[in-house]
């Protein structure tokens, strides 16, 4: 029960002009962020990139607070980052501690790369915090259709994204309850040095892959009797729809990423 | 050994916008040898009580003692406790995971560190308690196996514990009326040769009047009745209201009652109730 | 005499055919099922009752013998898909039948695959939650549903293909009693209402007496076929059987032996009342 009301990617349900964009075009949004963060260089370009990112939170009237949650556990990974950075470069030597060296090329490229983390974080969560998990599937289905010429099987990926999301509070639930099973009869998931504990979760592991295969099989049965034969002639209950505000949207998104990118 | 809770409830999500109490001031004595059905609507809170008996959940207030040892103080091994109140889930069949019968049976022996011989001799009088040969399977593996014998293997590994007590959650869940009424069979007839604490979760009152002592009913979270079956099934206005009925003939005998008959109700059994009407109408030529 | 809508005729079927170990399920099956009727298959767990089911949707087909399903032959390969729109088929697991996120997309997947225009889905799905009263839950997540009402949408999920029969294959064996009766009241008001032809596998007998028909198996073959009352009656024939019979019914046997004027296939409280108080 702890674990299924996870919603998986945040998804926090809103009426605001960003959750009725197009899944399509938060995901080509996303990509182009992701793409401007990479490309961008030296302080003032990574300013405006958090300016627009601070805009489009404020026009998702999610609270600040939901949006900062996502950073809270990669901040081991932050602080590791801005450190080694912060110690192992090579330049004008600023302070020193013991066997450790700042340098001013150092705390200048910590504080990007950090910089450059948290914005790649807060940018991608604003995705799934703004869009459910069917919106984002029909989104990568439709964008990755054209690529079925060549063999990127589209439809497949989304109806496999579907059910893994559809069945993973099941099995998490299915987890617990084989855990509670096996520790019943004295099974201790708990302690032991790392092999010791590998070796215990063989009674949870092996009733849980063989409990996916049997779910599986029927599910594929279940799906058979409901006509199900691949993609082929399927149609569609949901369907996308670009809007106005979509195209706006990508405009500003395009335009705003070639500007700063080039010039930043 | 008595099981014995004070107090007790269970929240969880606590702090958070869904908190949500599933066990609601519950305090109960189980003796050692009694046979209690535990009976409530799917949510009544059947399953999260049980688990308070072997330390799989701990109350979030109040306490629990397990054959004279506290759970929730410091220290207390909980895996010691779990040999002595063995634990049959719903579909044990689904937790299988041995490579031969003899391992995954022997799985709960041997998390106590008993001896192979030892753990070896508990397998197979075990498998005998429920109808399987040990020679015949011990080398083969669970998954082979029928359904039914699945689930027999399942409750052997609980067994293999020598718990003294022993609690079943709808252990006939899914079975046709034959394989009901075989597990039902050996469950009392462990008991009688054990003379063990048996705790059955269900949701037959047919199955509850006519093995148990002691009922058990839950609701919301709380007890709302406790006693002999009889005594239980007289409250035939409450059990409605709680949304569960009870024993058909028992049913039977109220409609009866209803229409005037100078029927006793206390009838549980299709026997009792055949004796019972003919007296009845033996009076009435 | 119409055409039934379900013909088996001297069907039999053996799994893994022709290797060694191959197991005959079904031997010799002759049934014939109309439209609208209620028709329910009682037996024993290896009976051969889930296989005669999915013989009805070709997900199995005979190894001798023919099913005839709307006139359409099961073993054509080419009538596979549209039989199976014709008949639906809700399975004992009522979460590995649901495959989407939401209660209403799940129920759009049959027409989905269909390929039914998008609008014309949307009210389907309306109709189909309606008929099986969940309507309320259509944007839940399944694993957020009772098992009963995860079977309701199951079927539900069927019934947006309009199929003319369903075939439910213990739809309630691993349902709490609350479950059972929800499931076995929207399978009475589809059949009543709606006129869906239905075929009821199960092994409780309390979930057969609202059937038109009751066929009983043993051992792959039909051993029994009758009206629920007639069936009830032969209450040594289903003891044998390893079937129970409602507490009511075997009462009924036990007092008619001790002499009493009383019928044997007696199936409700009710009835037992109005046999024993006839004055009333």
């Amino acid at each position: 029960m702890r674990f299924r009301d996870l919603t998986i990617g945040q998804h926090i349900p809103g009426d605001s002009v960003v959750h009725r964009l197009d899944p399509r075009t938060k995901i080509i949004g996303t990509a182009l962020l992701i793409t401007l963060l990479f490309t961008v260089d030296g302080f003032l370009g990574y300013l405006l990139a958090a300016l627009a990112i601070a805009a489009v939170i404020h026009l998702s009237e999610l609270p600040w607070r939901f949006v900062l949650r996502g950073l809270r556990p990669l901040l081991m990974i932050l602080l590791l980052t801005v450190g080694l950075n912060i110690f192992l470069t090579e330049g004008e030597v600023v302070f020193r501690f013991l066997f450790l060296t700042v340098t001013r090329e150092g705390i200048a490229r910590g504080l990007m790369m950090g910089t450059r983390l948290v914005l790649l974080i807060v940018g991608t969560s604003l995705l799934t915090l703004t869009t459910s998990p069917i919106q984002l599937t029909d989104g990568i289905e439709s964008l990755l259709g054209p690529f079925r010429r060549i063999g990127v099987p589209a439809h497949e990926l989304a109806m496999m994204m579907t059910i893994a999301l559809r069945f993973i509070p099941t099995l998490l639930d299915e987890t617990e309850k084989i855990m509670k099973a096996q520790m019943a009869r004295g099974a201790d998931f708990q302690s032991g040095g790392l092999m010791q504990r590998a070796k215990n979760l063989v009674p949870l592991l092996v009733p849980l892959f063989v409990s996916a295969f049997r779910r599986a099989d029927e599910l594929a049965i279940a799906m058979e009797a409901r006509g199900y034969r691949g993609g082929q002639g399927r149609t569609k209950f949901r369907e996308l729809r670009f809007g106005r505000i979509d195209a706006v949207a990508l405009s500003v998104a395009v335009a705003f990423t070639v500007v700063v990118g080039v010039f930043f | 050994m008595s099981i014995r809770l004070e107090n007790v409830f269970y929240r969880y999500l606590e702090g958070t916008p869904m908190e949500t109490t599933a066990l609601t001031d519950v305090s109960l004595e189980i003796q050692d040898g009694e046979f209690v059905a535990i009976i409530g609507a799917t949510g009544s809170g059947k399953s999260t009580l049980i688990q308070h008996f072997n330390g799989l959940l701990l109350p979030t207030s109040g306490r629990v003692w397990v054959d004279g040892v506290d759970l929730t103080a410091k220290g207390t091994q909980l895996r010691a406790i779990r040999q002595k109140v063995g634990m049959v889930f719903q579909y044990p069949e689904h937790q299988l995971f041995g490579e031969t019968v003899l391992e995954d049976v022997g799985f709960g022996p041997r998390n106590a560190g008993l001896p192979e011989e030892e753990v070896v001799e508990r397998v197979r009088r075990a498998l005998a308690y429920v109808g399987l040969d040990f020679e015949e399977l011990k080398d083969q593996s669970p998954f082979e196996l029928s359904g039914g014998q699945k689930r027999r293997v399942a409750i052997a590994g609980v067994l293999a514990m020598e718990p003294g007590t022993l609690i079943l959650d709808e252990p006939t869940a899914g079975l046709d009326p034959k394989g009901r009424e075989d597990i039902l069979d050996e469950i009392c007839a462990i008991k009688r040769e054990r003379g063990i604490t048996v705790i059955l979760v269900t949701h037959s009152m047919e199955d509850a009047a006519r093995l148990a002592e002691r009922l058990i009913v839950l609701n919301r979270g709380r007890i709302a009745l406790d006693g002999t079956p009889v005594e239980v099934f007289r409250q035939a206005e409450t059990l409605k209201e709680l949304g569960l009925g009870l024993p058909q003939v028992t049913e039977l005998m109220h409609e009866l009652k209803s229409k005037g008959w100078a029927v006793n109700t206390d009838i549980l059994t299709v026997e009792e109730a055949e004796e019972e009407i003919l007296r009845v109408m033996g009076g009435q030529r | 005499m119409k055409e039934p809508l379900i013909r088996f005729s001297n069907v039999s079927f053996t799994y893994a055919h022709g290797q060694a170990a191959g197991w005959q399920a079904l031997t010799d099956v002759n049934l014939e099922i109309h439209e609208h009727e209620f028709v329910a298959v009682l037996g024993r767990n290896g009976s051969g009752k889930s296989t005669l089911a999915k013989h009805v949707n070709a997900l199995l087909t005979p190894t001798s013998g023919r099913v005839l399903v709307d006139g359409l032959d099961t073993s054509d390969p080419e009538h596979v898909w549209e039989i199976r729109q014709r008949v639906g088929m809700v399975f004992q697991n009522p979460d590995n039948q649901l495959v989407a996120t939401t209660v209403e997309e799940d129920v759009a997947f049959g027409p989905e695959n269909l390929g039914i225009p998008s609008a014309e889905i949307r009210s389907r799905v309306t109709e189909a939650l309606e008929a099986v009263d969940m309507l309320p839950y259509r944007l839940h997540p399944p694993h957020r549903l009772s098992g009963g009402q995860k079977q309701r949408v199951a079927i539900a999920g069927m019934i947006s293909m309009r199929p003319k029969c369903i075939v439910l294959d213990e739809p309630t064996a691993m349902l709490d009693p609350a479950g059972r009766r929800e499931v076995m009241r929207t399978i009475q008001r589809l059949n009543q209402e709606e006129g869906i032809t239905v075929l009821h596998i199960t092994h409780h007998m309390d979930e057969v007496i609202a059937a038109d028909r009751v066929v009983v198996m043993d051992q792959g073959r039909i051993v029994l076929e009758g009206s629920p009352r007639e069936v009830f009656s032969q209450a040594e024939l289903l003891r044998g059987l390893n079937l129970d019979v409602p507490q009511v019914t075997d009462l009924a046997r036990r007092l008619k032996n001790r002499g009493l004027a009383i019928p044997e296939g007696v199936l409700t409280v009710k009835e037992m009342v109005m046999q024993l108080c006839p004055s009333d």
